[in-house]
């Protein structure tokens, strides 16, 4: 089932009766999500993502724009007869209730047609139980859980109804981290097994780009970018973007680009083509510096971090946004540890330039 | 080098002797709480010795101008007296109904505007609730002299109906379990609604499962305010047909002769006690939840 977001707004009304800021949660979100992908919603807290799955579920309405189901248009329809699944971070299963009487639960409300016998009920809990893997767990109550397992019981509860689309509220947020690792390859599965179109949100940009089919970048209730995980690492439209994917996280300068040449400081560090004189944001992603000796882009260095596979170069530039300019480089590559400066050459592709005034990106080829 | 060493020795010298003034201070202490404890609990419990033993005294032991501290001759007779002259059988199902019946209505009303205020939306919602909370304020006695004349004009004067309806609704109650169910993630409630529940089934379900340790509590004190009450049914009330046990208790045994037999009314209270004792014991538990919940009641 696809999923349409038709210029899709969102405005709560100030609290505070005397001044009147309305907070736009949501501001003109155009989207097609397209039938059974994984789609991330990702932005910093406050950017509406939440908001935009409320208002999918239909716990809020959109002030306007339109939802469409497929062809259905289910702007009005309230909450439980759009279909869908809905996972809360807290997972909020039903405490007193054991994990089989938690996820029969939805299948008790059907009513008329749907209404099911015993058997069709219990049939489908356990179907929706193994699907999770949680089909051994099924008299122990909620506390009794560990927070993977509340997870998948949450999950499980939301797919037995079969929904059209499932929704998931920052799935993840609550498990440490090698759970949740673990939990989200587990959805990626259960997404696949069952085809069904899925939202879930996030701030985690990893988790984001590690299982989704698609992103949606949101910042401020406006989004940025939609696209593949790949292509908005490699392509990102402007400095939010750029800054918000990636960990470590890119490397930011201030730079100028003039008579052709791209300028970190007073280095010039790429010639290129169709780039008109201006002030400009850099922004090159950790793994786009080559230790050269002759490189153009001289930074002092200042410690090294082995990590294996890999090291980590940690060096300072006074042209650098950041406290310090962080690289990794292949361990193949010996950098002299001894010496007060490093040298690099950039990779051409992963160095974004963007406007320094309104922060999108430019674009130009190089030389 | 050696006059360090010599420093950390003293101090390990030091410390022991600290340690072991620190256990006997702090034996010294714990003996202190539990002697005082021991006299306070003798303090609070005496009474209770008292009406156990002069139930089972004879009227001449009982009269005797130096009270015997262990009755000479037990009379377990005292207690079937005492049920048939006060006519405790009746007085029981008479309380047993009142308190039945009005805890279950109280129960439904208190269920229901626990959740109105705690879940719904609707416009006046904090300043109603304000003005109840204020109506605690008000002492209880005055409510007394009002609902007399309110009750007297309806022509409720002895009858259940008097005995139940005029406390049916209790603000504090509500507000307890207001409390209790706003504590309630309101992920909850959005879940149910997703899967097509309706606020009632929620409450039913889910909330109600809940709240049951403080339902329990309330439930609890409402049967034991029932047991209790005495200036309320005494006043409006005190008729052979609707008289509840602490008036019959006080009228039983004065009416008939004049001369009061005492260990027949000790006896008397002791089987009237003996519920509300029982109810303690087994559910305490819940009580004293309720008890520490309002921080005054009990």
């Amino acid at each position: 089932m696809k999923v349409v977001l038709e210029n899709l707004t969102k405005i709560f009304p100030s609290r505070n009766k005397k001044s009147n800021e309305e907070v736009i949660a949501v501001n003109n979100f155009n989207f097609e999500i397209p039938d059974g992908k994984l789609i991330g919603l990702l932005g910093p807290s406050g950017c509406g993502k939440s908001t935009t799955l409320y208002m999918l579920s239909g716990l809020q309405k959109p002030t306007s724009g339109k939802i469409y189901f497929g062809d259905d248009d289910v702007t009005e329809l309230a909450t439980e007869k759009r279909g869908i699944g809905l996972v809360f971070q807290n997972y909020a299963l039903y405490p007193h209730m054991t994990v089989k009487q938690n996820i029969l639960f939805p299948l008790q409300n059907l009513k008329g047609e749907e209404k099911m016998s015993k058997e069709e009920m219990l049939e489908r809990a356990y179907y929706a139980a193994k699907l999770v893997q949680i089909d051994e767990l099924m008299d122990r109550k909620p506390n009794e859980l560990s927070g993977g397992q509340q997870q998948r019981v949450a999950i499980a509860r939301a797919l037995v109804k079969m929904p059209r689309i499932l929704l998931l509220d920052e799935p993840l947020s609550n498990l440490d981290a090698r759970l949740r690792l673990q939990t989200r390859e587990e959805i990626r599965r259960i997404q696949k097994e069952t085809g069904i179109t899925t939202v879930f949100v996030t701030h985690d940009q990893e988790e984001a780009m590690s299982i989704s089919d698609l992103i949606v970048v949101m910042k401020l209730g406006v989004v940025q970018q939609i696209g593949k995980p790949q292509e908005v690492y490699d392509n990102p439209v402007n400095l939010f973007v750029a800054k918000f994917l990636g960990t470590p996280p890119i490397n930011v300068f201030d730079g100028k680009i003039k008579g052709g040449k791209v300028y970190i400081g007073e280095d010039a560090v790429m010639e290129v083509k169709d780039a008109a004189d201006q002030d400009v944001i850099i922004g090159i992603r950790p793994e786009g510096f080559n230790l050269d000796e002759n490189g153009p882009f001289h930074c002092k260095l200042e410690n090294v971090e082995v990590m294996g596979r890999d090291v980590s170069v940690v060096s300072t530039n006074a042209a650098s946004l950041n406290p310090v300019i962080r690289s990794i480089i292949n361990s193949d590559n010996k950098v002299n540890t001894e010496s007060e400066t490093v040298r690099y050459s950039i990779k051409p592709h992963k160095m974004f330039v963007f406007n320094k005034e309104t922060e999108e990106r430019i674009y130009f080829e190089v030389k | 080098m050696t006059t360090s060493k010599k420093n950390i020795v003293m101090r390990e010298k030091d410390m022991q002797k600290v340690s072991a003034q620190q256990k006997v201070v702090q034996a010294l202490v714990k003996v202190g709480v539990y002697a005082f404890l021991l006299v306070m609990a003798l303090i609070v419990l005496f009474p209770f010795y008292w009406m156990l033993i002069s139930s089972v005294k004879t009227l001449e032991e009982y009269r005797m101008s130096v009270p015997t501290f262990w009755p000479q001759k037990i009379m377990l007779s005292n207690y079937v007296e005492a049920f048939t002259t006060a006519n405790l059988g009746r007085l029981f199902l008479n309380t047993l109904y009142v308190g039945l019946v009005s805890t279950l209505l109280s129960l439904v009303i208190t269920i229901l505007c626990a959740f109105a205020f705690a879940r719904l939306e609707f416009k006046g919602k904090e300043t109603l609730f304000g003005l109840m909370l204020a109506t605690m304020m008000i002492p209880g006695e005055l409510f007394t002299i009002t609902n007399y004349q309110t009750v007297t004009q309806l022509g409720w004067l002895n009858t259940f109906t008097v005995l139940i309806v005029p406390f049916l609704v209790s603000v504090f109650y509500i507000y307890l379990l207001k409390q209790n169910f706003m504590q309630i993630p309101n992920e909850l409630y959005l879940a149910a609604k997703v899967d097509g529940t309706s606020d009632i089934k929620y409450l039913c379900k889910v909330m109600i499962p809940l709240a049951l340790p403080t339902l329990i509590s309330i439930t609890i004190l409402k049967m034991m305010g029932a047991w209790n009450s005495y200036i309320w049914p005494r006043l409006v009330a005190n008729d052979a047909e609707h008289r509840l046990i602490t008036n019959g208790l006080r009228n039983a045994f004065t009416e008939t002769t004049g001369d009061v037999n005492y260990p027949v009314q000790m006896a008397a209270v002791a089987i009237v006690s003996a519920p509300l004792f029982l109810v303690f014991i087994f559910l305490r538990k819940y009580i004293m939840a309720g008890v520490s919940r309002s921080g005054i009641k009990g």
